[in-house]
């Protein structure tokens, strides 16, 4: 399972990455923004997505967008892991088609919880 | 003033004009210059009202400028204060999280290091055959005791590292906050010098129109403690700080 880790701050890459090597996922890549992490998903091989709301170029959100319109990268399941709390934010990433929503500051339990959570309902949906 | 002159010109013929008509008794003619002369009039309103209109519009776009400024004020000021202290709140939380993960992991290693050095020394007696079987007996346990207490303290340490990766996080949150504030200080910064340049321009024709009315005459040194002094300032510094407010 290969997972894009999209965030501008490259600490809270370097804790996503460590908590999901943790969790046993070793394969991940990262992107600092939107615009950066567009074309490399586009490029295909990517199965999980994990983004910031708020960063300067593409926002985490238009990501979201742009990758629910694209047909080849649909499906694929995007975690949104940010410090945005309005809850008008949280409804327009659920309208949008996220699959989940962790709030920072973030435990590694709730990280874990959320995950679990996506591939459950990926599972079920099979 | 050559405006003036054409407007005056225009006026002039016009009239020559309607005196003219009125003489040769011409009614339509007479009616269609009236009503030229009007036109003239008109034109010149509305120039004024457009000049008035202009002011009305600069005037509300200065205002617009100072209720920035004073929503920064009462407002962005009070919020970045509330801002920053919880980044010191934030930053303070991470570094005692991240000392205490530290103060609980380091026994560990300290224990970890002095068990296995007793039982190397044991060990290679052992493989010297220089240990009775009695004692081998007890090496053996030990050796089994400190494997279970490895395990367990690996996943202790394996959590202290973990609370200190976490901690880590502040640095992105922090920072979010910190950009925001700068951005707010760049605003500020911008309405002050926006504030200046149209004060400044007040104080500009409020100084000239004081220099009209009482020139100014020599009035000797400032006296300290002069009541009639006091408007003045009281040194080199004074004079660079009132420069400096006003954006030199």
């Amino acid at each position: 399972m290969k997972i894009l880790i999209v965030d501008d701050f490259s600490t809270m890459r370097r804790i996503i990455k460590n908590l999901m090597r943790d969790l046993g996922f070793n394969n991940t890549s990262e992107a600092d923004d939107g615009k950066t992490a567009l074309p490399m998903l586009q490029a295909g091989g990517f199965d999980f997505l994990i983004t910031d709301w708020n960063m300067p170029g593409m926002q985490g959100i238009d990501l979201l967008k742009a990758v629910r319109a694209d047909p080849k990268l649909a499906t694929l399941p995007v975690l949104m892991v940010t410090a945005e709390a309005k809850r008008e934010q949280i409804v327009e990433a659920a309208q949008a088609g996220v699959n989940g929503y962790v709030v920072k500051p973030f435990t590694a339990a709730t990280l874990k919880e959320k995950i679990d959570k996506i591939f459950e309902r990926i599972e079920s949906a099979k | 003033m050559s405006e003036l002159n054409n407007h005056m010109e225009e006026c002039l013929s016009i009239v020559r004009a309607l005196s003219e008509s009125i003489e040769e008794g011409n009614e339509d003619e007479v009616d269609r210059l009236l009503d030229e002369i009007t036109k003239l009039r008109e034109s010149s309103l509305f120039q004024e009202v457009g000049k008035l209109t202009r002011q009305l519009h600069e005037t509300l776009n200065s205002f617009q400028v100072d209720s920035r400024i004073l929503s920064l004020a009462e407002s962005d000021i009070p919020d970045a204060k509330e801002r920053l202290n919880y980044v010191i709140t934030m930053t303070e939380q991470s570094a005692n999280i991240t000392l205490n993960a530290v103060e609980k992991a380091l026994p560990i290693s300290e224990q970890l290091k002095e068990q296995s050095s007793s039982l190397e020394k044991k060990w290679d007696r052992f493989r010297q055959r220089q240990m009775p079987v009695n004692e081998f007996r007890e090496l053996s346990g030990e050796i089994g005791e400190f494997m279970v207490w490895t395990a367990r303290n690996a996943e202790h340490l394996h959590e202290h590292l973990s609370d200190v990766m976490m901690a880590q996080d502040f640095q992105d949150l922090t920072g979010q906050i910190i950009r925001r504030v700068i951005n707010m200080v760049q605003e500020v910064e911008s309405g002050l010098v926006e504030l200046i340049r149209i004060s400044g321009q007040r104080m500009i024709t409020v100084e000239k129109s004081g220099a009209n009315k009482n020139s100014i005459e020599g009035d000797g040194p400032r006296i300290p403690g002069c009541e009639s002094h006091k408007d003045r300032v009281s040194g080199q510094d004074d004079v660079d700080d009132l420069l400096s407010s006003l954006g030199f």
